[in-house]
């Protein structure tokens, strides 16, 4: 049967015909929805870790003990995870160790735009990169017949293209029961798995020996194919960019590799050998270029093709018209270019407890260390409160950072819930131990939002639905030695205000948990406000708080009743009374 | 059987672009196409824009349109299909929901909202026919904005060759099955609007 898939649900799938057995993840866009989907299996153990390198560590034990595991992250997630990644290189593993890695190029929801190709090298373990959902769904299967039988872990690199696309699966048989044979054991063998410097000396060759062992296999695995075409050009592509680079050159000789890494030298040359000229296509690094000139073939790559953002069809049609590969039509249609439009750029959504929070920040001049969340939109206008944005967790160390060589008035760091249970506790124990005057400010808004509500240790239920304790974030603060910790509802704004300047006058490191459920996840909703023309002054503070219901019209605001979810934070900063809520008297007659 | 049929979804986050690009999908499949389709959605929840591209061939290579290929826009909101002229096709057909949702900047008035006139001749100058459908208003008249969408698709319906049985019936497998009955309103008002 035909079914079609998004290329994470299709990853979903083919962890599950494969027969993972735990499948570990933080969540992170665009690799989010692979364990969303595969939790929905039945006989897989699936869990939210609290950050990669968590999962990566779960997912070494389990396959350690002989389990099939998956651990899945995006990009930057594999840099947090990257220290285990390396380990378990080197020791190897009993049962199978996928890693599902997702890349995004163009940074639709990210901070960089890294190509994570590079890791596989770095750590000299494989990497597969499936093209389509179908592949996808497989890739899983081979990846762990790869690690099963290279005793290494294995990564299949994604694409934001390839993981949020939808392209026509396969349906397969539905697997064989788990075979009951043996109960999982970790079986002791410290030569292997003790990695001190005696151990570790003896397994870097194991891994030398395995690459080459890989590199050899790369020369007759299916994954990698040469699709016969005219002599003139040979490309070399893999992934997604397969796709767009086969309607370009519909008729060109094409390496489509399955396989990135270690690259299969023995087709490249076959290739080579059949074609006039070779052009590697890839997005991001040179990463297959540079290994194809090293042989000494004279590939074209960059010199033609961007290494910054996403590809699509038509820039390699316009990058390989400008480079001569093919004729630039005589009768060229007219560029058509987008006009000038207002954009549309994300906001905090209507009723988000963040804009409580943001808007007193906004008003105490405060300089706002940030981190990554929903509430990284604080930074936008009208609200522009915050001025750094790293990565997961850096807002502590940062603002501890700021505050050590002197500049300390009015720094705060903020951080999200999820993000603090992530990678925030260390930088808070950080804060306590060095002694510290900083303050950090937790938005808690019970569950890991920006990726779409996924729970985390705060929300009192796992991945798979069961009930488990909550971490309370108050409380943990108090356990390290924090004395001055707050908890605030951010929609109440003078008790935001006044314990924040308190806070920010203290000379011992504090916290502030500013606690309010998500709107989407809570989906409550109130009676839109009304806004009374009359006592309206237009002085603006509602149109600062960025909140998309309010419109600036002539004379007054408006709120669009459609949008509007009640939360009341606008009549709550209205210096006139001029926003209530429609049952008030005087204000609907 | 078309040789091969692309689709360019516009909207803003909310108003149901994504189901109505999964049933123009599943429309294509049922008809034997291959399909793809593609779309950046990450921030849609947040009042973003969200386009989504559905490709139906005999074979599909890339889940993304070519600029200057899409036979057809789907603009959910004006200002969003304003965004896409260099997608359209020669011969193509926008058919746009007489719909505004403002951005930020027009709220808060450092911005102009475009005018119809010039939405429409953007979109002309490309090459495109523009449809202006009352998607929004027969959406209010069924009492729930959010059915707009499928009353776009039922206009869409009126010009493509396969059955409104087929189109129908995706409605129904994919929208919740507690507005089944709504949505197939919804299409079938847009095949009126279609021909009147």
């Amino acid at each position: 049967m035909k079914k079609i898939m998004t290329g994470n649900e299709a990853f979903a799938y083919g962890a599950y015909l494969a027969g993972i057995d735990i499948a570990a993840a933080y969540p992170g866009t665009p690799s989010t929805e692979i364990l969303e989907n595969l939790s929905k299996y039945p006989g897989v153990y699936t869990e939210w870790s609290t950050n990669e390198k968590v999962a990566m560590d779960v997912g070494a034990g389990a396959a350690y003990a002989g389990g099939r595991a998956l651990v899945t992250m995006k990009h930057v997630g594999m840099n947090v995870a990257a220290d285990s990644l390396f380990y378990v290189s080197y020791t190897g593993m009993k049962g199978g160790l996928v890693i599902i890695n997702a890349d995004d190029p163009a940074m639709h929801s990210s901070q960089n735009e890294q190509d994570n190709r590079h890791y596989a090298r770095f750590a000299k373990v494989p990497m597969l990169e499936p093209a389509d959902s179908e592949e996808a769904k497989k890739s899983v299967k081979a990846a762990l017949e790869i690690s099963e039988t290279f005793d290494t872990p294995v990564i299949i690199r994604t694409t934001t293209r390839l993981s949020h696309s939808l392209s026509i699966v396969e349906t397969e048989a539905e697997p064989e029961p788990k075979a009951q044979s043996e109960p999982a054991a970790y079986e002791r063998n410290p030569v292997k798995y003790v990695m001190v410097p005696a151990f570790a000396r003896q397994r870097h060759p194991v891994v030398e020996e395995r690459l080459k062992k890989l590199a050899a296999f790369a020369e007759t695995t299916g994954l990698n194919r040469i699709e016969p075409g005219d002599d003139e050009i040979g490309i070399i592509v893999s992934g997604v960019v397969y796709q767009y680079a086969r309607e370009v050159f519909p008729n060109a000789t094409c390496l489509k590799l399955g396989m990135v890494y270690p690259l299969p030298d023995g087709l490249i040359r076959e290739l080579a050998g059949r074609v006039k000229q070779v052009v590697v296509i890839e997005e991001l690094d040179p990463f297959i270029e540079e290994h194809v000139r090293l042989m000494g073939i004279p590939a074209r790559g960059k010199e033609i093709f961007p290494n910054i953002g996403e590809f699509n069809p038509g820039l390699i049609r316009r990058c390989a018209r400008e480079a001569g590969l093919i004729p630039t039509p005589a009768e060229q249609a007219p560029a058509v270019t987008a006009p000038k439009l207002p954009g549309r750029p994300p906001m905090l959504c209507p009723g988000c407890g963040h804009r409580g929070l943001f808007y007193a920040l906004q008003r105490l001049n405060a300089t706002v260390f940030g981190d990554i969340g929903c509430y990284t939109l604080g930074a936008a206008p009208p609200l522009n409160a915050i001025h750094t944005t790293g990565c997961m967790g850096a807002s502590i160390g940062v603002v501890h950072g700021v505050d050590r060589v002197g500049v300390k008035d009015r720094t705060v760091a903020v951080i999200g819930d999820s993000t603090f249970f992530h990678s925030g506790v260390a930088p808070l124990i950080n804060l306590h131990y060095n002694n510290g005057t900083s303050t950090v400010i937790v938005v808690d808004n019970r569950v890991t939002a920006m990726t779409g509500h996924q729970a985390n240790p705060g929300t009192g239920n796992t991945l798979m639905g069961i009930e488990s304790p909550v971490v309370k974030i108050d409380e943990l603060a108090r356990g390290i030695g924090f004395t001055k910790v707050d908890v605030v509802n951010p929609y109440d704004f003078k008790h935001v205000l006044s314990t924040i300047k308190d806070h920010l006058q203290s000379n011992e490191p504090s916290l502030i948990v500013a606690q309010y459920p998500c709107v989407l996840y809570k989906r409550e909703r109130k009676p839109a406000l009304v806004v009374d023309a009359e006592k309206c002054n237009e002085c603006g503070n509602c149109l600062r708080i960025g909140c998309s219901p309010i419109t600036k019209i002539d004379g007054s605001v408006s709120i669009n009743a459609a949008l509007c979810i009640g939360c009341g934070f606008c009549a709550a900063i209205c210096n006139q009374g001029a926003i209530s809520l429609p049952d008030k008297e005087g204000v609907t007659a | 059987m078309k040789k091969k049929l692309d689709f360019l979804f516009a909207g803003v986050g909310g108003q149901g672009t994504i189901l109505a690009s999964n049933i123009v999908s599943d429309v294509g499949m049922r008809c034997g196409y291959d399909v793809k389709k593609s779309e950046v959605h990450g921030m849609s929840q947040r009042g973003g824009a969200v386009e989504s591209h559905v490709r139906w061939a005999q074979k599909v290579y890339s889940p993304l349109i070519e600029e200057g290929g899409a036979d057809f826009l789907l603009a959910f909101e004006m200002l969003e299909a304003a965004r896409w002229p260099h997608y359209l096709a020669p011969g193509s057909v926008a058919l746009v929901n007489n719909h505004r949702v403002m951005p930020p900047s027009v709220n808060l008035g450092r911005e102009q909202y475009p005018e119809e006139k010039e939405i429409e001749s953007v979109l002309t100058a490309a090459g495109g026919r523009v449809l202006w459908v009352e998607g929004a208003a027969k959406a209010n008249e069924l009492g729930n904005q959010a059915l707009a969408g499928v009353v776009l698709l039922g206009v869409l319906s009126t010009r493509l060759e396969e059955p409104a049985e087929t189109w129908l019936q995706a409605v129904q497998d994919l929208v919740p099955a507690k507005f089944k009955e709504l949505n197939v309103k919804a299409f079938l008002a847009g095949r009126e609007l279609a021909t009147k």
